[in-house]
């Protein structure tokens, strides 16, 4: 099993890499996004299916379950996610939000009959996003390039070593009987994607160019949920804020400043 | 007693309303606009029924006026906005402000049983720059999705110049796409993509 994964893990590596040497001309110049040729095409590839499979699927699942069920089910996955959840905040040193997961996972594991309830929630006991990716962000590790994985999506390098992690430590991937293991999953994966239909307009409305789109939104994502909602502002955008905002001040008295860009 | 209530009423009709808006605190005024403003997405039967228009317009009403478009605008278009000329930025700030209010209008529809809950505030005096954090909880959702605002204080008072979705600003999350179009096709370029995105949208919602 273990090794099974690793190697597919690996290949896919390989993969990305030699694509990336190859898609090295195709790129629009962000330092971010080295291997932007490769990465399209791997967004090309999961938007198809997205669009053939997993959309559909989501959609009608959606359409057919009672929304008590779906959210039965989301708490179900959530609840076991916790598990790691609570892991990784003891390892970026916060033995308190650890705490709190840990109770989490009791009282919804009992009380909330396997986690089909998420009675903590309603307790004050705040349902945390935590991962190896963002743990290794804690201890300093940088984004690395930005890569869109087949399946799994964008990811930074260093998320990508997060998620071989995610997925090894995963208790749903070490179910002993293989067909449960699949359907468990698949209905994980199609709750999540269900939860993020509403979402899929807005991004289609708001972006003009999705790719683009995607990728700045989940560096930002991650970086807010590194510093776990507080991000400092980065120290070059932070002097870019200033004199834009000079410049949108100035704008109000354009014409001096336009003579005065001119000599 | 009476005539010292009239006095006072005078009195108050006679301050100058810009006074008035500097004097709101940022977090009361975001509190009041979106509790205003989702009391009547909830309530009204044309918005539940799905009009897009009227949500636009309600939005342009009661929203647009605490925003500050030029500074968002220029916030996106990120260096470059310097190079632009006083028309060009004009007719990016159209343009952005157009897209934005579309996207904006059409989150809010999709997301009508929410509730917001708004995160405590503290403020040092003296600041011009401040973020006050929301919370929208989703029924049924296990996890409340972070809405923050940046307000800056000028002489109309406070305008937002930013607004961060669970950590992903609206705005300068198009600074990369928008360096791209100017990089290729100038600034007319990236003005002339807007439009073009806003009348495929216009043409869509009208369907």
């Amino acid at each position: 099993m273990k090794a099974t994964f690793f190697s597919k893990f690996s290949k896919i590596v390989v993969a990305v890499a030699a694509a990336g040497l190859l898609g090295g001309c195709a790129t629009s110049g962000n330092p971010k996004d080295p291997i932007e040729g490769f990465n399209r095409a791997m967004f090309g590839f999961n938007e198809g299916l997205d669009k053939v499979i997993i959309k559909p699927v989501a959609t009608g699942y959606e359409a057919v379950l009672p929304s008590p069920i779906q959210t039965g089910v989301a708490n179900f996955f959530s609840n076991i996610a916790d598990l790691m959840v609570g892991v990784n905040n003891l390892l970026q040193g916060k033995p308190v939000q650890a705490a709190s997961d840990a109770g989490r996972v009791l009282v919804n594991t009992t009380v909330g009959f396997l986690g089909l309830i998420d009675v903590a929630s309603s307790m004050g006991m705040e349902k945390h996003v935590e991962d190896i990716g963002q743990t290794f962000g804690r201890w300093g590790m940088t984004d690395g390039a930005y890569v869109v994985l087949p399946f799994f999506g964008p990811r930074t390098a260093r998320d990508t070593l997060g998620l071989a992690f995610d997925v090894y430590t995963d208790p749903v991937t070490h179910v002993d009987h293989i067909p449960t293991r699949n359907v468990l999953l698949a209905t994980r994966l199609v709750s999540d994607r269900a939860e993020l239909l509403k979402a899929d307009k807005i991004i289609e409305e708001a972006a003009l160019d999705k790719y683009s789109y995607v990728r700045d939104a989940y560096l930002q994502r991650r970086r807010s949920l590194i510093y776990d909602g507080n991000p400092p502002r980065e120290q070059d955008s932070a002097a870019e804020l200033e004199s834009d905002k000079k410049m949108a001040e100035a704008g109000e008295s354009a014409q001096p400043t336009q003579t005065a860009m001119r000599q | 007693m009476k005539l010292f209530a009239l006095l006072l009423a005078g009195a108050g009709l006679l301050l100058p309303l810009g006074t008035w808006a500097q004097e709101t605190a940022p977090d009361v005024l975001v509190k009041n606009v979106t509790t205003e403003v989702l009391d009547i997405i909830r309530t009204d039967k044309d918005i539940k029924a799905g009009n897009t228009q009227r949500v636009i317009a309600l939005i342009e009403k009661k929203v647009l006026p605490h925003f500050n478009f030029q500074r968002m605008t220029a916030l996106a278009v990120g260096k470059d906005w310097r190079q632009a000329s006083p028309a060009q930025q004009k007719a990016l700030t159209d343009e952005f402000r157009d897209l934005l209010v579309r996207t904006y209008s059409n989150a809010l529809t999709a997301y009508k049983n929410e509730t917001v809950d708004f995160r405590p505030f503290k403020m040092r005096a003296g600041e011009t720059d401040v973020t006050v954090r929301t919370q929208i909880h989703q029924p049924g959702a296990r996890q409340p999705i972070t809405l923050d605002y940046s307000l800056e204080k000028n002489g109309n008072g406070w305008k937002v110049y930013d607004v961060v979705v669970a950590g992903v600003s609206l705005v300068t999350n198009y600074r990369s796409s928008f360096a791209t179009e100017i990089r290729s096709n100038g600034i007319d370029g990236l003005i002339k993509t807007l439009k073009a995105k806003n009348s495929s949208l216009e043409a869509s919602t009208k369907k």
